[in-house]
């Protein structure tokens, strides 16, 4: 199982322990030297940024860029990478940062090829590393580590774990929570892609067992049984720590593709009645609209007290 | 996207799998022509690129001339799931031994292709409790797996050897165009003892398009779509009179689902992606203004590092170039919100601190 605070945070006898090293691919272009600026600002350790033909450069000074992964992996050590590079080019970014021993892979660019997708997260478990998305906003440990394109703003550290399918949801919901005085412990961006490098079953392996955790909120949307597949586990290991779900797309067409390229209904696959009484049957509350979130997390609280 | 029947069929043909004669046509004339050198008996089958057809009257028997006048426009004038037909297909009527179901589709949470196979044919595949389900990774199908496959139908002989061709040539067309889905429901036995694709169903993976020029010719958009997709944006028309728009895939469907439990009725999903710059909600608004049904825009923005007034600026402009005409009814979250606001002050757009807020003024805005 991947210990994913050992990756993100490390150990408090490392050297390097909450200032992991994060290399941003694609760094030069529009898009990364954009959030790999924000990151910074956050105070994500940015060592080194890759972009073919750029190598030797320095971005905003003082991060060095480099032509490929293995020299930046070689230069700095880092074992996290987060990935900007077009749709059409993940997959050689992927394989790039994967053989040069990234355990970690946040992958943010949407529209890639599932095929594609497949065959990175083959070469991933070859090399017993994890992929974040594609499609993702990242993964964050807030007011700690951002590894992703998130504003700052609907964030504080917390002890509630946030797993979301959507991006502009899972800041909608962190700010709901926020607001309602539920710091967040950890996001985690699955993505909206059909397949997903972590799955909402994988990433509730990643947070399940974090000490202090003290609830868990699952944003999901139609499409696939990914919700399914947690409401099962969540039955099956008896995890009962204050659960709350919010699916969207409740009414959106069948066999219409919404946005997401994951967002699609196929007869009753994928469904948001399909997702809801799974959760249901798992003694999840499923909240009717976003504000809802944090009210029935406090109503869930309440009753475990 | 989804391929139409004969588009599908024109795909398992170019790859070798048995199909009866068929031919489409768009209009009754070239219907009429097809009639004459196909002959009757045939069956009259409506191409829509969603399922339920035959249930919805859209697959019709056909003896003579005077039945084909009759029942060519009967399905020709079918909307079959708010999808009105773009052609007519004309396939011969088989001789049929037995139906049976073969699938392969991308397994989103295996992560792999799967083989769904089934004896029972011709029914939906959810209602067949005997299915065989097999992963075969991210190559085509071995040898090994299809024997297997045939044989746990309960297939010999002659039906064992035409399945097994059938599924090769239908895993290695699921993996050269990448289809997240390929389907042949029925796939039957002929009273001759050979195999055939009585109908096709095939789904791209769309994120592939630029690998498979090939398909191009069967993308299907409206002018509409078209242009959103253009300018980066995600839209689907829907039937109802509040255009949605927001950024973001998940926030625009919560916000359709919002409105539709508070009584509108969308006219469509807009996403213009997760940044929303002057340029891309000024644009949203044109598309939006060549949708006729629109009579209020509902307008639901989670900006973050976005400024709100740069927003603002899009909707001052919008009115000002007379691109839009209609009430919006807008929240937006980010910075600067009370400057934007202060803005929009007189203009016709209003601004909400709550989604709910803005989509209660919506529903009650287009009433009036």
């Amino acid at each position: 199982m991947t210990d994913i605070f050992g990756l993100l945070k490390g150990k408090p006898e490392d050297s390097d322990y909450e200032k992991k090293g994060v290399i941003v691919q694609g760094i030069t272009g529009a898009y990364g030297s954009l959030h790999a600026k924000q990151m910074m600002a956050y105070g994500t350790n940015v060592v080194a940024g890759v972009t073919p033909g750029k190598g030797g450069q320095k971005f905003e000074d003082k991060v060095p860029v480099y032509n490929t992964m293995q020299e930046a992996v070689d230069a700095t050590n880092a074992k996290i990478s987060i990935v900007f590079v077009p749709a059409k080019f993940f997959l050689n970014a992927a394989k790039d940062a994967l053989e040069a021993g990234i355990k970690l892979l946040v992958a943010i660019p949407e529209h890639v090829p599932v095929r594609d997708t497949m065959e990175a997260l083959d070469l991933a478990k070859q090399k017993g590393a994890v992929i974040i998305g594609p499609n993702t906003p990242g993964i964050m440990i807030p007011e700690l580590i951002k590894i992703g394109i998130m504003p700052p703003m609907p964030f504080k550290a917390g002890k509630i774990a946030v797993l979301s399918k959507s991006g502009t949801l899972l800041y909608e919901i962190s700010d709901a929570l926020t607001n309602s005085g539920f710091g967040q412990s950890i996001t985690i961006g699955i993505g909206g892609d059909p397949v997903n490098g972590t799955r909402l079953i994988d990433a509730f392996d990643m947070v399940k067992d974090i000490p202090d955790l003290e609830g868990m909120v699952v944003v999901g949307e139609i499409g696939g049984d990914s919700e399914e597949m947690l409401a099962q586990r969540i039955i099956d290991v008896g995890f009962n720590k204050p659960t709350v779900a919010y699916i969207a797309g409740r009414a959106a067409p069948k066999e219409k593709r919404m946005g997401h390229a994951g967002a699609i209904v196929m007869g009753t696959y994928g469904s948001a009645e399909s997702k809801v009484s799974m959760f249901n049957k798992a003694n999840i509350p499923v909240a009717k609209r976003p504000a809802e979130v944090p009210v029935l997390l406090a109503g869930k609280m309440e009753k475990s007290d | 996207m989804q391929l139409l029947e004969f588009q599908a069929k024109e795909l398992f043909r170019e790859y070798g799998i048995n199909l009866l004669n068929s031919i489409s046509s768009t209009n009754i004339e070239e219907g009429r022509k097809h009639a004459k050198e196909l002959g009757y008996p045939f069956v009259i089958k409506i191409q829509v690129p969603v399922g339920g057809r035959g249930k919805a009257g859209g697959i019709q028997k056909c003896q003579n001339d005077d039945e084909f006048e009759i029942k060519y426009p009967q399905v020709m004038d079918l909307t079959i799931k708010g999808e009105k037909a773009r052609a007519i297909l004309l396939e011969k009527m088989a001789d049929i031994k037995k139906e049976l179901y073969l699938s392969i589709f991308l397994n989103r949470s295996k992560r792999c292709y799967t083989i769904i196979a089934s004896s029972e044919g011709g029914v939906e595949i959810e209602s067949v409790k005997n299915q065989i389900i097999k992963e075969i990774g991210l190559g085509e199908v071995s040898d090994q797996i299809a024997q297997e496959v045939a044989k746990e139908m309960g297939l010999e002989g002659k039906h064992a050897e035409g399945v097994i061709d059938t599924l090769k040539k239908l895993s290695k067309l699921t993996i050269e165009k990448e289809a997240e889905l390929v389907e042949i429901n029925p796939l039957a036995i002929m009273q001759d003892d050979t195999i055939m694709a009585l109908d096709g169903k095939f789904v791209t993976d769309d994120n592939s398009n630029f690998r498979h020029p090939e398909l191009e010719k069967y993308q299907e958009k409206s002018a509409i779509e078209e242009q959103a997709e253009k300018s980066g944006f995600s839209l689907v028309e829907l039937d109802g009179d509040i255009a949605v728009v927001g950024n973001g895939a998940g926030l625009v469907m919560s916000t359709l689902d919002m409105l539709s439990d508070n009584g509108g009725k969308p006219a469509c999903f807009l996403d213009v992606g997760g940044g929303a710059t002057t340029e891309s909600v000024y644009e949203a608004l044109t598309l939006i203004s060549k949708l006729d049904r629109v009579k209020g825009i509902l307008v639901n923005l989670y900006g973050g590092i976005v400024k709100t007034t740069v927003v603002a600026e899009a909707f001052l402009k919008a009115y000002e170039d007379n691109v839009i005409d209609l009430p919006v009814f807008s929240r937006l979250k980010g910075t600067e919100s009370e400057k934007a606001t202060e803005m929009l002050q007189g203009s016709r757009t209003k601004i909400f601190g709550t989604v709910e807020e803005a989509i209660n003024a919506a529903v009650m805005g287009v009433k009036n």
